[in-house]
């Protein structure tokens, strides 16, 4: 809008200042109560100023630490797993249907488009995942439920496939004797960057934050990711303690489970709010995507 | 005729290897989204593990008959629906707002400062939020009841116990947790707005607001239309890690926080009625899709080129 007057400058500046402290406030309390003595907890509850700082909870999550590291392995595993394997199968699908008189072409694509409309529901998924393909407590668990791919997503490549890489480009490449897969590789991909980085970051960040095929189909301690293991210590505080070794919960005293949980979450919102800033340009494209045509 | 079915098998044969490259989504599509259709027989079934999915006893409409009977339908379906309308109209609303708002800011670090940290709460995951909203509302040590209400002598209020305060907190934290996505959608929709407009429109002595009204929100227009549509057509659909998640799965709350989707699951993994958890998810999914035709056929209707197919 047009027109600076002073006041309007100082309605903007209030609102997002607002804004800011709005969205800032819960983490500052998470961060803050961290790093708080354990008794100054338990006196004051979590604050913003506490009477006393101290490490206990980081203290005791150092001791403990093998679970921690374990299922951050576990959850950079699957998301590295998954994205590539989701990117390429997507991809590749949504190549084939950008090809011009590719026979069943429209079949193919109202197959794809249908998952969007209708689903079986929870119930049979998990039934078809658990007595048919006995995913139960394996990583793949963690991989191919739900998450490999977002027929939205494919659709949106389709469409920057065909508006955005010329036939004769194609052409070209085929007349040089390049395979199909070549053409794909060398030619295609080369030329759809931008958008094959922002559908890899959305796939991704849904396997980074996937908590729930972790609490469908892993049992075993050892298979789950941070996600996992943040929801299970939210429903029982106990329940590092009870994992780890008894020897060492006698000789570390007391457990500071108040800070502790606020240093588990930490430890799990950390990574990826620190890495924000370097992937956002790709992160709001890719919210962005397709969702409105303007 | 020989001829033409030669030529066709040339045809599908040249481009076998598109086929091939196709193959491995599609077989991932069968297994994830079409395999699970068969499954829905079990809503139909009661099942028993010797039986397994197809040879356990048919019973009909039974599953269904017991879910209408109980309370539990009217509970999770009035729920479902009114915890999505609250969303749609405040959240809306609240991110056309801020969206405004966040495009009269000046300078580059600042805007990117103000996006960045709009996108922290869309960004995490439902579970740390979970914890962020029990560092609030925790009894003994929630910021609340120990940094707000006691030092001004008031109660300490068990918030996981008491179902009158969920639906507020609720909508606060969705609010908190989904404003900075939509505020994009808004945000690169108005950036797009021709500034000369709003030029001619001072020129013209036009005042903030009434650049705001008949500028800004006719533009906007087709975009609120759209995402509001779109979002009624999932709304028998709910965010269960919102559901489950954030009221951390209190037995008190049920009641109050007890959608389709936390009910499909308590039934599956927790109470292991398998027929009832089916026959709920069955109705969930044929419900929605209808509501899906019919939030696209209107917005077919209003801006076509937004329409979903």
């Amino acid at each position: 809008m047009i027109g600076k007057s002073k006041g309007f400058r100082i309605f903007v500046g209030a609102v997002m200042t607002l804004l800011v402290v709005i969205c800032l406030f819960p983490f500052l309390i998470l961060f803050v109560s961290s790093f708080t003595a354990e008794e100054a907890l338990i006196a004051n509850g979590y604050s913003l100023f506490p009477e006393q700082f101290g490490l206990d909870a980081y203290r005791y999550l150092f001791k403990n630490a093998e679970m921690i590291l374990r299922s951050y392995g576990v959850t950079i595993a699957v998301t590295v797993m998954g994205t590539a394997l989701g990117l390429a199968i997507s991809l590749l699908l949504a190549y084939g249907l950008s090809v011009k008189n590719l026979p069943f072409r429209n079949a193919i694509a109202f197959f794809l488009f249908f998952t969007m409309l209708f689903n079986g529901g929870t119930v049979p998924s998990y039934m078809i995942w658990t007595q048919v393909f006995h995913i139960k407590n394996t990583m793949a668990a963690l991989i191919f439920p739900r998450l490999l791919v977002f027929a939205f997503y494919v659709i949106v490549s389709r469409t920057y496939f065909q508006s955005n890489i010329p036939e004769e480009i194609k052409e070209a490449a085929k007349i040089d004797g390049a395979s199909e897969f070549q053409i794909f590789g060398k030619v295609v991909l080369p030329m759809a960057v931008p958008i094959v980085v922002s559908i890899g970051l959305m796939i991704g960040i849904s396997y980074w934050n996937d908590w729930i095929n972790g609490l469908y189909y892993v049992t075993d301690t050892k298979l789950y990711s941070i996600q996992q293991f943040l929801n299970r210590m939210l429903q029982d505080a106990r329940f590092l303690t009870t994992n780890t070794s008894g020897v060492e919960m006698i000789t570390n005293g007391t457990v500071p489970t108040n800070g502790l949980k606020m240093a588990i979450a930490a430890i799990g919102a950390v990574p990826i709010m620190v890495l924000l800033p370097f992937f956002q340009k790709y992160y709001v494209k890719g919210l962005t995507l397709g969702a409105v045509k303007g | 005729m020989g001829k033409g079915k030669q030529k066709k098998k040339l045809h599908l044969k040249k481009f076998l290897p598109i086929y091939l490259m196709m193959l491995p989504a599609i077989v991932y599509l069968i297994i994830n989204n079409y395999l699970p259709l068969f499954g829905i027989v079990l809503a139909f079934k009661e099942y028993t593990v010797s039986g397994g999915i197809f040879g356990s006893r048919n019973v009909g409409l039974r599953n269904f008959q017991y879910l209408f009977q109980t309370r539990d339908a009217w509970i999770i379906t009035r729920n479902t629906l009114l915890y999505n309308v609250a969303f749609i109209l405040l959240g809306t609303l609240f991110s056309i707002f801020i969206a405004i708002v966040m495009s009269e800011v000046q300078g580059r670090r600042a805007k990117k400062l103000c996006q960045t940290v709009t996108l922290y709460p869309y960004l995490i995951s439902i579970v740390v939020t979970a914890y962020l909203v029990n560092a609030f509302l925790s009894t003994e040590t929630g910021f609340i009841n120990t940094t707000l209400r006691r030092p001004l002598g008031m109660e300490e209020i068990s918030w996981y116990s008491q179902a009158k305060y969920w639906p507020v907190i609720l909508v606060l934290v969705y609010i908190w947790k989904n404003f900075g996505y939509h505020t994009i959608l808004y945000l690169s929709n108005l950036l797009g707005i021709d500034r000369g407009f709003y030029e001619a429109a001072a020129l013209d002595g036009a005042t903030r607001w009434q650049q705001i009204r008949h500028i800004t929100l006719p533009f906007l227009k087709p975009t609120i239309i759209t995402l509001t549509l779109l979002s009624v057509g999932r709304i028998f659909y709910s965010d269960f890690g919102l559901f489950y998640q954030v009221p951390m799965n209190a037995g008190a709350l049920v009641d109050i926080t007890n959608t389709i989707d936390t009910y499909v699951y308590r039934g599956l993994m927790q109470l292991g009625d398998i027929g009832m958890s089916a026959a709920a998810g069955l109705y969930q999914s044929m419900v929605g899709f209808v509501l899906v035709l019919l939030a696209n056929f209107v917005v077919k209707k209003v801006s076509a080129e937004n329409a979903l197919f």
